[in-house]
């Protein structure tokens, strides 16, 4: 039998030939050899996630300590890649929409905006007054479920469960209208480019008006539990320290660079989607600590709730995709007794009237239109900041390259700022203000 | 203009799909990869309206995409003054102020209300210094890095920057070329910070090198992976499906309704 006692291979197994072959006798590490060089130090290496409750989804944090304060703290990611981008160019401009709005799952209509905005630039059609419309009253009622979101898990990793169950049951009321309105409570695939899917249903209207009654009393409980409460306070004032500077370098935008007093919001500041005509105000703070942040989504609740109302106001009957039928789907759904379901008339005169309307049919939705080529950028603010489309086309029927600049991913280079020098719980707070989603960072 | 056809499309097995009625798995021989798509990015292309040619009657019937279009590579022209809006003013002021801007910036496109400036890839973090810091400019942001693969070029691997002024509220893109023989391009995280994360993805993803990044390593394939997945030559898999043996081809050798 050998064994080896040179310090590098102090972690080898030792090994001894027999005539079945060579048999290793694995043992564990001396803890003096280990240990001796270094007990002084008591530098210890914390592995967090991916798989952990308060890692806000598959996160993995690798931090070293020193006592209780972490020295170095870094983020790994890539658990939740897909390729989404990749499988982009290998469907045509509309699939496309199906495949984004998986990417930041707790907002997926920003998602789907933020793609057929860029496809539209890329067209150079506008899309009708009330698909613009519906949009921004979509985008609203998922920024209001998706803080909402930010609340329950930032609550539940904190210590605030009942803020979770509370945060999660008013989430289900939003998503119970996105749903009436989508067919589906996520993932709705409903904004598409010129336009949207399909109209409001009837009775949605009155649901959301429904909902604006009920939200504000919902949210001020909610706002109870969680303001005044000395141990909210506690774990989230002076925690996890980022400034305007800090946030620039570090290109964080959205509610963590609001929260840092710096009033920026695209909504404002590049407006789309006719957001220039809407009244409401930008949520700030000067504290640019998790305290901070949670009060600029809890004033962007109150914010959405404004421009829901005043986009129902604006709601006028009309197109809600563009009249170019080259670009729109042809066949014009209509609600069966089945759920979902082409029109009949339209079947009707695609099968049996018009034998050009059929191949125009047939074309559009096998191959889809083309896009001239050429690039472009277009940024939205989504809950969590900046959300960037940057599609190049190169004049096929399929994206050439679509590549999504998600704010998630950016905000979480922020991770080592905010939780350097802090204790291990603050770690937790500091990556529950920033909120990522890790659909949209791994794409 | 950046996309001509060259002559009619070449011959090609009979497009909807007379001759693969053979059965479960059969792929239908589908046309080579159009791997001479040329650079959308290239040259500002021709205003077309909206709605005129979308189904591409005029590039010879083939609109799938993948059907061995033949395009022209672009000239790589720089846009005609003047461009409009803020654009004149913005590069004035920049070819005034900044050394070196004959040396730097190749070319100017402006498509789409959006500016490009082509950048030398050796260039790239300087000019960023001098869009951040300038009175002029004052580029405070950058939004992202990434990468778009043109096979057909001689420089394929494109990396594009997305810039903005909060100051002035404006919006710029720099773009720069490497070959995949020498793919390196100067590193900005020196200037911006928050590249660091969106350079690793363009590593991980194009392959492309960027000298003076602090810890380039892959970040959303796993460290061990081989090859660059978002490149165009990056061989896709078909997913095994068990039923007599029958194999789901890659994406992009599916028979296509062309």
């Amino acid at each position: 039998m050998t064994t080896t006692d040179s310090p590098t291979e102090a972690y080898q197994a030792s090994s001894r030939d027999t005539t079945e072959g060579t048999v290793y006798t694995v043992t564990g590490g001396d803890w003096d050899t280990v240990l001796g060089a270094n007990l002084d130090e008591e530098r210890i290496v914390v592995n967090m996630g991916p798989q952990h409750p308060s890692t806000h989804g598959v996160l993995r944090l690798v931090m070293e300590l020193d006592g209780e304060t972490v020295t170095s703290a870094r983020t790994v990611i890539g658990y939740l890649h897909t390729g989404i981008e990749k499988n982009l160019e290998y469907r045509n401009w509309v699939q496309g929409v199906t495949f984004v709005t998986r990417m930041d799952y707790l907002a997926p209509i920003f998602n789907e905006t933020a793609y057929s905005l860029a496809v539209e630039k890329l067209l150079g059609v506008e899309p009708p007054e009330r698909a613009t419309v519906i949009r921004v009253l979509c985008m609203e009622l998922n920024r209001i479920s998706s803080h909402l979101v930010a609340f329950a898990t930032g609550g539940l990793e904190l210590g605030a469960l009942t803020a979770m169950t509370n945060a999660f049951r008013e989430r289900e009321l939003v998503l119970d209208v996105l749903e009436m309105i989508t067919g589906l409570r996520m993932n709705h695939a409903y904004i598409r480019p010129g336009g949207v899917s399909q109209d409001l249903p009837a009775g949605a209207v009155e649901k959301i008006r429904e909902l604006l009654e009920i939200l504000p009393e919902r949210f001020t409980g909610l706002d109870k539990m969680l303001t005044g409460n000395p141990i909210w306070q506690a774990r989230t004032q002076n925690v996890a320290h980022l400034d305007v500077q800090g946030c620039l370098a570090l290109g964080v935008t959205g509610p963590i660079l609001r929260s840092a007093g710096l009033a920026w919001d695209l909504r404002k500041t590049d407006p789309y989607c006719g957001y220039e005509n809407y009244d409401f105000d930008v949520a700030v703070t000067p504290d640019a600590d998790c305290w901070g942040r949670f009060l600029v989504r809890k004033q962007e609740l109150y914010e959405s709730l404004k421009i829901i109302e005043q986009a129902l106001d604006k709601l006028r009957p009309g197109p809600i995709m563009v009249a170019d039928t080259k670009i729109a789907w042809p066949a014009q759904l209509a609600l069966g007794s089945d759920g979902l379901g082409q029109s009949l008339d339209h079947v009707k005169k695609i099968m049996g009237t018009s034998m050009e309307a059929l191949i125009h049919h047939f074309k559009l939705v096998t191959e889809g239109f083309r896009v001239p080529a050429g690039q472009v950028y277009v940024g939205v603010e989504s809950p969590r900041g900046e959300l960037g489309v940057h599609a190049v086309s190169d004049g096929g029927t399929r994206p050439y390259r679509v590549h999504v600049r998600d704010p998630s991913f950016t905000n979480l280079q922020a991770t080592a700022a905010m939780c350097e020098g802090g204790m291990l719980s603050d770690a937790i707070a500091a990556v529950a203000s920033i909120d990522p989603v890790m659909g949209g960072v791994d794409r | 203009m950046s996309v001509t056809p060259q002559g009619s499309p070449p011959a090609r097995s009979s497009p909807d799909g007379e001759d693969d009625t053979t059965g479960v798995g059969s792929v239908s021989s589908a046309p080579e990869r159009a791997d001479v798509v040329s650079s959308a990015v290239d040259a500002a292309p021709p205003p077309r309206p909206a709605g005129s040619d979308m189904f591409g009657a005029a590039l010879g019937g083939d609109t799938s995409g993948y059907g061995g279009l033949v395009r022209k590579k672009g000239p790589g022209l720089s846009s005609e003054r003047p461009y409009g809006g803020w654009f004149d003013e913005a590069v004035d002021a920049l070819e005034e102020s900044y050394r070196g801007f004959g040396d730097t910036v190749t070319r100017v496109v402006v498509d789409r209300g959006e500016l490009t400036l082509h950048v030398r890839r050796q260039s790239v973090a300087a000019l960023c210094r001098y869009l951040r810091d300038n009175a002029n400019h004052r580029y405070e942001l950058l939004l992202g890095v990434s990468g778009v693969d043109f096979p057909d070029q001689d420089e394929r691997l494109h990396v594009v920057y997305h810039l903005l002024s909060m100051t002035y509220r404006r919006r710029l893109r720099l773009e720069t070329t490497c070959s995949v023989e020498d793919p390196h391009v100067a590193s900005v995280v020196g200037v911006y910070p928050t590249a660091d994360f969106h350079e690793r993805e363009t590593w991980d993803m194009f392959g492309v090198q960027f000298d003076g990044h602090p810890g380039l390593t892959r970040i959303l394939m796993p460290d061990d992976w081989d090859g660059h997945p978002q490149r165009k030559d990056y061989p896709l898999g078909g997913v095994p499906v068990e039923y007599k043996g029958a194999q789901i081809p890659p994406p992009d050798e599916r028979r296509s309704y062309a």
